[in-house]
């Protein structure tokens, strides 16, 4: 098998003009293992340089941000679903109350058959998912690697929330997670755990100080919930020292953030508000420092902290590792990178070169299961067809992967066993998808294209000797080497 | 641990997947007796083994060639008689019943012009009509339809015609507009795609290897793969009560196919393509993973049968195949690409009950090459006897325009009741 020489660092001509020659498998392997697959002709375009290209990719103006124009902002959609749920309750009541009238269901029922799916509109809640969804896939897809969309999705993975809670997931991505995947972990920390919709996923928004005006009223109390998954999902990591009075005290130093009411805001209803009368008063001792009362200060000031603390850059480097090269990462890798975390004031940026160019990061041997999300990307990349999003989406939730709708505050898991079981339903998409687009795509095209030199004999012999195009374009989606990285 | 924590319905997926589309109009294909046939093509992708659907058992050199695992004449293996010579698999009760009633006819030792061995250029013949793989872009099927529309253009009593399944055959693509409908159903999965996947993974990539095995299920896997088979050769049977998606598959696909075309004002000719032919190990001609297929193909008839109401009468459905396989059995229980094969016609506007064919034998010397069955009827000739006597296409446009440099291919009469 390939191995790849080393990093060539002298200045030397000849020695440069060594390391500059052309390789196609280091580019294919760099395509699958950092971007989201290759798409026509990218192998050549970066066989160049592969490991240069990744750093260019970083380097891009502008990188990771999308053009949203067209989309919502995250409380404009959630002041859209909140206005078209209280008109459907009250469409429901009247119909339930009208005399003669129809229940609601029986109408929506009559509806569904009055006419084909595909015709009618979906309602207003799809249709922001859909078009949100659409804007992630589209951005994946036309990379010219994707390197830094992997990374927004490993941070919006790493710092969830869920369309079950709120409408709010796909707008999230790009208000609090696309700015700042290559900026300062501290700031992608406070831009998530300010985010209405996080506030809301980890029910920070109903969290209230004991002590505070409000919670003296009406004798409520904290939610731990928010403090406790930020020490142990997002920033420190589980058991690494704080104790259960540091998640209590964090709790009470996180009330009173949460979000304006559509009720009694129609018009900036769902933007994040600071609550004075909810929040907990007085200094609180986190992690063995006292914070001194401040408002929403104070709450800034202990996820600064957070995200500067050593565990949390272990933490953070150990995922990184974890996502990108094995389940069980090199130690040295999880060290070089923790170190480039701490050295540097948590700059993603950096972060992200220290992992394309470290070397325990280019073993051959493709280690890791693509998530359905990457594979379901790679394959519309390699085949240059396929954009119903519709159709896109509902793979992802047929594989395990709903979109934005995660199991756990922990995310989406990030070890092989647990995407390996779907093998079953990947071979059912990859069919259909062969089924429906074999006419116009060749097998052997998409192997040339898709794997290029990572393709092995026996995958193309497979694929050489099928009984027919959809079969062979359904072997060559499925083969060890595309369903890897 | 629930490694697909949100795993939805099949049924959640794929609301809103069919799809109607290109439903531009077409002429009805009148005739001027007043009849107002259909017509059906069924393609099996991957090389039907002819002889093992319908088994020559009144050929002395039949049970040398095949062995054990054959169909026979009588005993535990007995097909279902045919006439002297030939008895159906056993796997297929409906098209023997259609076939007593004179709705069904068999057509052997058949083959298109093409003589080599790849599915992708036999399959390209087989759908486009052309002599040889590559010369043609639209489907044979499409330019009858075409012709239809050139000599009725005005008809009022416009027609469309339609292809079933995710995307039309190749045998159904062209110029003339297709309307074509989709099962709310994913395609399933072919055995022989999964049984490649799986030797493919197991050559080079075990965990996978293992997790698809899981999800096969050893039971699944004894049945694709002959894997513990019984001391007769047959396969293990599937657990009583587990549906079989291949058979619910065909069956759906052509009961909507039959839907369709029975409409006063639906479609008249129609295509639709089942894959999984191609059976190079543990064939299982019997009870095994043919007899499978052929048992979904005989459902698949027996839904159109049923699905076609009154206008069954007036219906031509065709099972073609890109080739045959090996007249002998290979050395891992499975049979290769081959050249002559068999056609299956059935419907109530046939003269049927008869098997057609000029039997060419089973001689090593009588063998195409020392290897397959020798063909002695043109595929086109089959093709273009229905197309002429019930569809009313006219000769000259058969030998030219539907299937080019045919003239000396003389369509074979008498196919369909007059």
């Amino acid at each position: 098998m390939y191995r790849r020489p080393p990093v060539l660092r002298s200045a030397d001509k000849d020695e440069q003009a060594a390391a500059m020659a052309r390789d196609p498998e280091q580019a294919a392997l760099a395509l699958h293992r950092f971007g989201f697959g290759p798409r026509r002709g990218t192998i050549d375009a970066i066989a160049g340089d592969p490991q240069g290209a990744l750093l260019s990719d970083l380097d891009r103006p502008d990188a990771g941000r999308i053009d949203d124009a067209d989309l919502p902002s995250s409380d404009a959609e959630f002041r859209a679903v909140f206005e078209f749920n209280a008109a459907r309750r009250a469409e429901a009541k009247l119909a339930r109350t009208r005399p003669g009238g129809m229940a609601a269901q029986d109408m929506m029922a009559v509806e569904a058959d009055a006419a084909p799916a595909p015709l009618r509109m979906p309602p207003l809640p799809r249709r922001i998912v859909l078009s949100e969804a659409k804007a992630r896939i589209d951005a994946a897809r036309d990379a010219e690697i994707g390197f830094v969309e992997r990374l927004v999705w490993f941070w919006s993975n790493h710092f969830c929330v869920s369309l079950n809670t709120s409408i709010m997931a796909g707008a999230y991505e790009r208000e609090a997670i696309r700015p700042h995947v290559l900026g300062r972990f501290a700031d992608l920390l406070l831009a998530a755990e300010s985010h209405p919709a996080m506030l809301l996923y980890l029910n920070d928004a109903q969290s209230i100080g004991p002590d505070s005006v409000a919670g003296i009223n009406r004798d409520k109390g904290i939610n731990e919930n928010f403090a406790r998954e930020i020490l142990e999902l997002h920033t420190l990591g589980v058991r690494t020292g704080y104790t259960q009075k540091d998640v209590i005290a964090f709790a009470k130093v996180m009330t009173g953030w949460g979000l304006r009411s559509p009720v009694t805001d129609p018009d900036i209803g769902g933007r994040f508000l600071f609550n004075p009368r909810t929040h907990e008063p007085g200094a609180q001792t986190v992690l063995g420092k006292s914070y001194p009362e401040g408002g929403v200060a104070q709450g800034r000031a202990v996820l600064t902290d957070l995200a500067r603390n050593p565990a949390t850059a272990t933490h953070i480097a150990t995922k990184l590792a974890v996502h990108f090269i094995a389940d069980d990462a090199p130690a040295e890798l999880i060290n070089k990178l923790a170190r480039r975390i701490r050295d540097t004031d948590g700059d993603l940026k950096e972060v992200a070169k220290a992992l394309a160019t470290a070397p325990e990061a280019w073993a051959p041997q493709q280690q890791k299961v693509k998530r359905p999300g990457e594979w379901i990307v790679a394959v519309l990349r390699a085949a240059g067809q396929g954009s119903d999003i519709g159709r896109i989406v509902g793979a992802a939730r047929l594989l395990g992967e709903p979109l934005w709708r995660p199991p756990a505050p922990k995310g989406f898991p990030d070890s092989n066993a647990a995407w390996l079981n779907g093998v079953g339903e990947r071979l059912e998409i990859a069919n259909a998808f062969a089924e429906h687009f074999a006419p116009e795509i060749d097998a052997a095209a998409v192997i040339d294209a898709g794997l290029g030199p990572l393709a092995s004999a026996a995958t193309r012999q497979t694929i050489a000797h099928a009984e027919s195009r959809p079969q062979a374009l359904t072997l060559a989606l499925m083969s060890p080497e595309f369903l890897r990285r | 641990m629930p490694a697909i924590p949100f795993a939805p319905t099949r049924r959640a997926l794929l609301v809103g997947s069919g799809v109607l589309f290109a439903a531009a109009q077409l002429p009805r294909p009148a005739r001027a007796d007043g009849r107002d046939p259909r017509f059906l093509a069924i393609v099996l992708r991957g090389a039907l083994d002819g002889l093992a659907a319908v088994a020559p058992v009144g050929d002395p050199d039949w049970l040398r060639l095949r062995g054990d695992d054959a169909v026979a004449r009588s005993g535990d293996a007995a097909g279902l008689p045919l006439d002297a010579m030939f008895a159906l698999n056993p796997a297929m009760p409906t098209l023997h019943r259609l076939y007593s009633g004179g709705q069904a006819t068999i057509v052997h030792a058949v083959a298109t012009p093409y003589r080599d061995r790849s599915h992708f250029d036999g399959q390209n013949v087989l759908e486009t009509g052309g002599v040889k793989p590559g010369t043609l872009d639209s489907g044979w099927l499409n330019r009858a339809v075409a012709a239809l529309t050139a000599a009725r253009g005005d008809d009022p009593n416009a027609r469309r015609s339609l292809a079933i399944g995710a995307v039309a055959p190749l045998i159904i693509r062209g110029p003339a507009p297709v309307l074509s409908w989709e099962t709310r159903r994913l395609p399933p999965v072919s055995n022989e795609t999964t049984m490649r996947l799986l030797d493919l993974y197991r050559h080079s990539d075990p965990a996978f290897a293992r997790a698809l095995e899981e999800h096969i299920g050893i039971e699944a896997i004894a049945r694709a793969g002959g894997i513990a088979a019984a001391p007769n050769g047959t396969a293990a049977a599937a657990p009583p009560g587990r549906a079989n998606p291949v058979r619910a598959y065909f069956a759906e696909a052509a009961g909507a196919a039959a839907k369709f075309l029975a409409q006063p004002d639906g479609p008249r000719i129609g295509a639709l393509a089942f894959d999984g032919w191609d059976t190079h190990v543990n064939e299982g001609p019997l009870r095994g993973r043919l007899g499978d297929l052929l048992g979904a193909l005989d459902d698949a008839f027996g839904a159109l049968a049923d699905n076609m109401g009154d206008a069954w009468g007036q219906t031509v459905a065709i099972a073609v195949t890109e080739f045959g396989r090996t007249a002998r059995i290979n050395g891992s229980g499975g049979t290769d690409h081959g050249t002559a094969t068999v056609a299956l016609l059935a419907g109530g506007a046939l003269k049927g009950g008869r098997v057609v064919a000029d039997w060419p034998g089973l001689k090593d010397a009588e063998l195409y090459q020392d290897r397959d069955l020798r063909p002695t009827t043109d595929l086109r000739a089959v093709l273009k006897g229905v197309l002429r006597d019930h569809l009313g296409i006219a000769e000259p446009a058969l030998a030219t325009a539907i299937f080019p440099d045919s003239a000396a291919v003389k369509p074979v009469p008498g196919l369909v009741s007059a």
